[in-house]
């Protein structure tokens, strides 16, 4: 009887933990879906809506905005500090035109032609890719004054799809290799080589640098 | 060159791998005169430090003779210097605002994601100390590639030799900071939980900070004895009850600050230590921590609690009802390195430190695997390691 008892009070005990948690799942999914309706930015949603990926990440960097503006605006230094892509050719023109080679695996390469769409000095550079690309992208960096002396918050945002929906999306996801990781530790190399010149790295030899690794590829 | 690699746990050796090369403009590279094994090493050779890789190469107290530099580098070749043991940039937010052990650029890119999501945020990288810590080489080797060298290396005078200013690197500054974050006032009573290196300087420190009275505790006979000579009361809680010790010698109101200069491989008795131990030793982790416990429950009210001992991760079991009831303040950190040496080396200068009571044992490099092992097994006599690079293997130091 004793037992009994017990098994019955497990039970009910069990069933409300159930219907709590199921509750709190269809809040959680309620909540997921109304798309927040907070202060925080698009990009530290849970989950990224609609059809495309956004990628992005916001970094401080203590240097004015206008030298770090002047040597993103020069697109051919962007594979500085961008581990995957490894040429970026510019076209000229006052759109400022340019061609990009983006590593994927297996040794292949995703070439990527895009135009600038927007240019506020020392504020955003926007660009989007143009017909002929293997991939469909638009990219935005801005650049804001941090309070006091902690120089600039530059914030970037790249969007991209496929052409093919669903299945070229999954192309693109599998070319970029990890595009929301790559992003960040695109803009943390960025950071270190305003900051300090340089990119740290932890090798030991030369040959064990990013750079040698990428000519043996090559 | 020959240097002290780590192959797993309890497996240290002194192998032959590849001279290090100047990478960036800011880097130097140094010939190793002295190095240290530090405690926290004994952490990496119990394994319980996650991301250490076999063959990387451990240590981070060290200083030597520069041989060359980069093109960005304010050393000069033939430069005897000590280099901190934190790598900081010098340059970002951190580093500017002195908080060096939270540099923002000196842990790699790619490598920054692990302490990320251990801790909420990367942290600066450290010589010879896990990938979690950049996975830069450390200096118990021949040679050693020092990035920032513009930044963290202090030349040192000729007249004072390598034993008197090794520690510079690391134990002489963790065990001032550990001091000063205990906010010491002058008519303080203070308690250092281990009388290992850092706890002994913590002690010289708070002595030199004016409190009245400083307590040790520990449980090797010899480590006390060190301490007693310093000046401080001790306490061995092998024979004591420590927290009824501490009321009695403070007057029944308590020490006015505690410092936790033991860390994550706490010795203790108590239930949840043992249990932790176990839970450390199967790798389910838990930060063995008996000391601090201990310490946050012998504290007054209002006191401050400094813990300059190492943790890696989760403990269970926390006081934190005392933390919060008792209005405790907590101070703790990786230390900012860079901020002391300066001082620090002037205190050594004018005799107001001395830091070489404190070696038991020099070594040659080779013999580095047994210094390890003795380090780690005769806690009370061996209670620190200088190990010679220049020094040929059975040659006495």
């Amino acid at each position: 009887m004793k037992n009994n008892r017990e098994i019955g009070i497990a039970g009910s005990v069990a069933a409300a933990g159930v219907a709590l948690g199921a509750v709190a799942f269809g809040a959680f999914l309620s909540r997921r879906h109304d798309g927040g309706n907070d202060d925080a930015p698009k990009i530290a949603r849970r989950k990224n809506q609609g059809e495309h990926t956004l990628v992005g990440r916001t970094v401080t960097i203590r240097k004015p905005a206008a030298e770090l503006y002047a040597y993103w605006r020069d697109f051919g230094n962007l594979p500085e500090f961008m581990e995957n892509v490894e040429q970026i050719t510019k076209q000229g023109g006052t759109k400022g035109r340019a061609n990009w080679t983006i590593k994927a695996p297996a040794g292949t390469t995703v070439d990527l032609k895009t135009e600038i769409t927007d240019d506020v000095e020392n504020e955003r550079i926007a660009w989007a890719s143009l017909e002929g690309s293997d991939i469909e992208t638009t990219g935005e960096v801005t650049f804001t004054e941090a309070p006091g002396d902690r120089g600039t918050r530059v914030s970037l945002r790249i969007e991209y799809d496929a052409r093919g929906g669903a299945i070229g999306r999954g192309i693109a996801k599998a070319f970029l290799r990890e595009p929301e990781v790559q992003a960040r530790h695109d803009l943390k190399r960025f950071k270190m080589l305003m900051e300090t010149g340089e990119i740290a790295t932890s090798a030991h030899r030369k040959s064990e640098t990013r750079k040698a690794k990428q000519q043996e590829n090559g | 060159m020959r240097a002290l690699t780590w192959h797993g746990t309890h497996d240290v050796r002194v192998d032959t791998v590849p001279d290090p090369e100047i990478i960036n403009p800011r880097d130097a590279i140094l010939k190793i005169t002295s190095t240290a094994i530090c405690g926290s090493d004994l952490h990496l050779y119990d394994g319980v430090i996650p991301g250490v890789v076999p063959g990387d190469v451990l240590g981070h107290e060290f200083m030597g003779e520069v041989v060359e530099t980069g093109k960005d580098s304010t050393l000069k070749k033939g430069q005897r210097v000590v280099v901190p043991f934190t790598i900081s940039c010098g340059g970002c937010f951190h580093c500017q605002i002195k908080q060096y052990s939270a540099c923002e650029n000196s842990n790699p890119a790619e490598k920054q994601d692990m302490s990320a999501t251990l801790y909420g945020h990367p942290m600066a990288a450290l010589f010879g100390y896990s990938h979690l810590t950049g996975g830069y080489s450390g200096g118990q080797a021949e040679y050693v590639r020092v990035p920032f060298s513009d930044v963290g290396p202090i030349v040192i005078p000729d007249h004072l030799e390598d034993e008197q200013v090794l520690f510079l690197s690391d134990i002489l500054p963790t065990g001032w900071m550990g001091a000063e974050n205990a906010d010491i006032q002058p008519d303080d009573t203070v308690a250092v939980w281990g009388c290992g290196p850092v706890g002994l300087f913590a002690i010289q420190s708070a002595i030199i900070m004016g409190a009245s009275k400083v307590i040790a505790i520990d449980h090797y006979p010899h480590r006390l004895e060190l301490a007693k000579q310093l000046g401080a009361e001790v306490i061995n809680f092998k024979t004591t009850d420590v927290r009824e010790a501490l009321m009695e010698m403070s007057g029944g109101i308590g020490v006015d600050a505690v410092i936790d200069a033991v860390g994550m491989e706490a010795h203790g008795f108590a239930v949840d230590n043992m249990l932790d131990m176990v839970k450390q030793t199967i790798g389910i982790g838990a930060d063995r921590a008996a000391a601090l416990k201990q310490a946050i429950l012998a504290v007054r009210p209002g006191g401050r609690v400094s813990i300059p001992g190492v943790y890696g991760g989760m403990t269970d079991k926390f006081p934190l009802g005392a933390l919060m009831e008792k209005g405790l303040q907590v101070k703790s950190g990786q230390t900012h390195v860079q901020r002391y040496t300066k001082p620090l080396l002037e205190k050594i200068e004018d005799g107001t430190i001395d830091t070489t009571f404190l070696i038991s044992h020099r070594l040659p490099l080779e013999d580095a695997a047994r210094g390890y092992k003795n380090f780690r097994e005769e806690q009370d006599s061996w209670t620190k390691v200088v190990l010679k690079p220049e020094v040929e293997k059975g040659e006495t130091v």
